[in-house]
């Protein structure tokens, strides 16, 4: 059973944005929020100094908290790749996801249903990868499937110094960055 | 299809909240508010091949229509310059046509020139007004009296026009504001320049050294493509910048050099590299001219002598030029791109074209290379009228080197009227108020001429201070020339129309040759329609219009680019080699070897303005973009956090800059961080814009360019150095804070 999710290279991206403004026209995310966004971390003094720039999106965890407390079955695993949606028809609007994830992957749709990075399922499902890994410019973002040993993202991870975002939080996320 | 039918009742709830908002901006502005996303069955997707206009790399593109209307671009797989990737940028170019600060008719002044109050017309009216006021000025000035500013591509036809109407004052901001001293230093040390897109072989690169260039930050796509590839294969990078750049983070080695010594470092690893015997000798000794007297000249610059000038410690400096030598040829000192920094800029660009010469990279892999193009038929126009007069920006050849046209210099002229007077302006696509140094003398310039047009997508700053603002189709609902830019491949790309434009918008193809028409020049547009002058451009190559209009780029035969290709190694300059020491330049009275000279320091309470690039913005053009100016809708200034303490700047919060001239910036967030030395501080150029129609843009962030009312002149070839302005902070208060 295919897992899907995404290593990315924290030494060739560059933090251009690209993926967001990408994810923003294909999914016609509304304006005013994010599916995903790009985060910069800086350790050291001036002039010894190390600068990680991230771009985060939903983790489509494997222990995701959203879906456990979803009231009404909303927010759930998908079949394929196992990764994490949410139905806007059973949605409520009710917040809780938003307050479990400890990401803050999750933003309220102005049509009132809780909205968030889907890993584009629309492209894969054609074969496509999701529209911020196909425009990166850098091609510092890798999509594919764990449950394969040979993918080109286990590979990645069995060959690379990596790490995930809030380990600590213990709801196994499926996105790591090489660095 | 449940999903479905909530868009469907929720459309109608857009329908109904868009109508009202479009009467109130205007009419025909499409709105960005149904939230389809991906194609449902039943939809109706289709695709069109053109290029891009967000910057001028020119990256060629697909956009895809969903149901008639624009979804979204993405790259076209068969361009060599994007390979498929387009940039933010060029991704986000979906905005530049759902602006709804677009402009949507021809404008003509009401009141005084820059109070920005307008009455709409009609095109005749205001190409009629303009070719009224045109040849008056002809008949009591000469055509020369004309002058023509443009950017990018899309003013090749317009430039037509104002070659056929007689004038010789044609200029662009990307020379004397941008890249000029840059080709001039090349063209002076190898005899070509590094022309655009660069001819740097960065993906092959063992060794990239970058010397106050920010790629990464600087998004031109190719170069990001072949920065990240680099640094992916393992290349050593080495920074010199006095803020830690992003392209800094993936450095081995970084230098934070003091601002404006850059060519103090570059004689010291020249220095390293002589001394210490690291250079190519057997480059130097076939192609190299004056390396002799180039030794001599240089031999004092050690690492200690740069030492307290760069504030660079001499081991690092040594380490750096070894570091250079152990991957040669394949090391690269990038030219940069936006070089006009501290007036001797030509000076210094020949000095990064003397360590890259050193090193033998000169038509090398990992070096520069040779590029292609892809040859095209100019059109058989009739010969333009010679002017007697000569061009008016650089008289008596006062910028001995200077080899394309001075904005500064038309600037000059329009205020003097030396050496002949300079009565209109015609602006196409250029924001001047932004891209040229100390504004007053650009608003004084314009308030002596007869006769001020723009032609601009948007109410720009500069559009403000027109006679007639001309509204402009954007380059998705337009024609342009073929893009046949020399790079690895030759490749011809063609633009073309992926929608209809929302208002009267019209296309500077067509705008040029209507004005043409009304100027008598019908001779010099036997062209009815674009699309015939573009066909007749393809003759001679096997390829129809059709077929570009379906493949959107077409790639030519490669052809040896460097060495290892075989392609000969060729030096245009006087001694036919690689000039060390430059007897043009001696003739001249000029340094023939680039010598460090100082530039003056901030005084107390100051810190040096630096400016550069944010991925996302392309100059001043792009903050109305709503894609673009959602991932960056303000700049904000970064100072140290030492700095940010003593000064009790608290980031995030607002504060306004004064310069050395009392002039006062909008308040501008500061970004107090570790990634700046402690003498200068750094805005992200384009924000700060006070033109009240860019309603999305008005009053966010700071301009760099209002704060830059001094300028140091390169006496080589006039390029304006703008990193001369020192700043200090003043609290806000209030509201603003």
């Amino acid at each position: 059973m295919a897992r899907f999710g995404m290593v990315i290279d924290t030494q060739r991206c560059v933090g251009c944005m690209d993926c967001v403004v990408a994810c923003k026209t294909e999914n016609q995310v509304p304006e005013g929020f994010n599916r995903d966004w790009i985060a910069t971390e800086v350790r050291g003094k001036f002039p010894t100094l190390a600068l990680e720039i991230r771009t985060e999106r939903c983790n489509h965890c494997d222990s995701p908290p959203c879906v456990t407390c979803c009231p009404t079955g909303a927010s759930h695993v998908e079949e394929l790749g196992k990764i994490v949606l949410v139905d806007p028809e059973l949605c409520i609007g009710c917040k809780a996801c938003l307050a479990s994830c400890p990401y803050d992957a999750r933003f309220i749709h102005p049509e009132g249903y809780a909205d968030k990075c889907t890993f584009c399922i629309h492209r894969v499902k054609e074969g496509k990868d999701p529209a911020c890994v196909a425009v990166c410019p850098t091609r510092c973002m890798h999509f594919g499937d764990f449950a394969d040993p040979n993918s080109e993202v286990s590979r990645l991870l069995a060959a690379r110094v990596h790490h995930a975002l809030i380990p600590e939080a213990g709801t196994s996320p499926r996105i790591f960055y090489l660095t | 299809m449940t999903i479905l039918s909530r868009r469907r009742f929720l459309q109608i709830g857009a329908g109904v909240a868009g109508a009202g908002t479009a009467a109130a901006l205007s009419p025909g502005t499409p709105v960005w508010a149904d939230f389809f996303g991906s194609a449902q069955p039943g939809d109706v997707v289709e695709t069109v091949p053109t290029y891009c206009d967000l910057c001028f790399w020119k990256c060629a593109a697909i956009a895809t229509k969903k149901n008639g209307r624009l979804w979204k671009i993405e790259g076209n797989p068969a361009d060599p310059l994007s390979r498929g990737r387009l940039c933010p940028r060029g991704t986000g170019g979906v905005g530049t046509y759902y602006d709804t600060d677009r402009l949507h008719s021809p404008l003509l002044r009401r009141k005084s020139r820059g109070e920005d109050e307008w009455s709409e017309v009609t095109w005749d009216e205001a190409l009629g007004f303009i070719a009224d006021k045109l040849k008056k000025i002809r008949a009591e000035h000469g055509p020369e009296a004309v002058a023509y500013f443009s950017h990018g591509i899309g003013g090749n036809f317009l430039k037509h026009t104002f070659k056929a109407f007689g004038t010789p004052n044609l200029v662009a901001p990307s020379y004397a504001q941008c890249r000029g001293p840059r080709d001039v230093g090349f063209q002076l040390t190898f005899g070509e320049d590094v022309a655009t897109p660069e001819r740097t072989d960065i993906a092959k690169a063992r060794c990239l050294v970058l010397v106050g260039s920010h790629l990464g930050e600087n998004m031109h796509n190719s170069q990001v493509q072949e920065f990240a590839e680099a640094v992916g294969a393992g290349a050593t990078v080495i920074v010199a910048d006095p803020r830690f750049s992003v392209a800094a983070s993936k450095a081995k080695h970084y230098l934070p050099v003091k601002p404006g010594t850059d060519i103090a470092l570059l004689l010291a690893w020249m220095n390293v590299l002589v001394a210490e015997n690291l250079y190519d000798h057997a480059f130097v000794e076939t192609h190299g001219f004056g390396f002799d007297a180039f030794r001599a000249e240089i031999a004092a610059c050690t690492p200690e002598w740069a030492y307290p000038i760069t504030t660079i410690e001499p081991e690092a400096i040594r380490e750096t030029a070894r570091e250079m030598a152990r991957h040669r040829p394949a090391t690269l000192v990038h030219p940069g791109r936006h070089v006009t920094w501290y007036g001797d800029d030509a000076q210094r660009s020949r000095a990064i074209a003397l360590v890259n010469a050193l090193l033998g990279n000169w038509g090398r892999e990992g070096g520069f290379y040779f590029p292609a193009s892809f040859a095209l038929a100019k059109y058989p126009y009739p010969a333009y009228p010679h002017s007697e007069r000569g061009t008016v920006d650089n008289p008596g050849g006062k910028y001995p080197f200077a080899d394309l046209g001075l904005t500064n210099g038309i600037r000059a002229a329009t205020l003097s009227g030396q050496p002949y007077p300079i009565k209109g302006w015609f602006v196409y696509a250029t924001n001047l108020m932004q891209a040229m140094p100390n504004q007053e003398e650009t608003i004084r310039a314009i308030q002596a001429l007869d006769l001020m047009v723009v032609v601009d997508v948007v109410p720009s700053e500069i559009a403000g201070w027109a006679d007639v603002v001309l509204p402009e189709s954007v380059y998705l609902e337009r024609y342009d020339d073929f893009n046949t830019e020399a790079f690895r491949e030759p490749f011809v790309s063609l633009r073309q129309p992926v929608v209809e434009s929302p208002g009267d918008q019209r296309p500077n193809w067509w705008i040029a040759r209507e004005l043409a028409m009304k100027l008598g020049l019908g001779a010099y547009y036997p062209w009815q329609s674009v699309e015939e002058y573009l066909e007749a451009r393809l003759a001679g190559t096997g390829l129809a219009l059709a077929e570009m209009k379906r493949r959107g780029v077409v790639v030519g035969p490669h052809r040896p680019i460097n060495v290892e290709e075989g392609h000969p190694l060729a030096f245009p300059t006087p001694s036919g080699k690689v000039e060390f020491w430059s007897t043009q330049l001696a003739e001249k009275g000029f340094d023939a070897v680039p010598k460090y000279t100082p530039h003056a320091e901030p005084p107390p309470g100051y810190f040096r303005l630096l400016f550069g690039r944010a991925p996302v913005h392309t100059f001043s053009r792009t903050q109305t973009n709503p894609l673009l100016h959602e991932a960056m809708p303000e700049n904000e200034v970064w100072v140290h956090a030492d700095v940010a303490r003593r000064w009790v700047l608290e980031n995030g919060r607002k504060v306004r800059l004064v310069n050395q001239d009392g002039v006062i910036s909008q308040p501008v967030k500061v970004k107090a961080t570790e990634r700046i030395r402690t003498d200068c501080v750094y805005l992200v150029h384009g924000f700060g814009q006070t033109a009240k129609g860019l309603k999305r843009a008005v009053g966010k962030g700071a301009s760099d360019a209002q704060l830059i009312t001094r300028y140091a002149v390169d006496p080589l070839m006039g390029g304006t150095g703008m990193n001369v302005n020192f700043v200090t902070f003043q609290p806000v208060a209030g509201a603003e804070a």
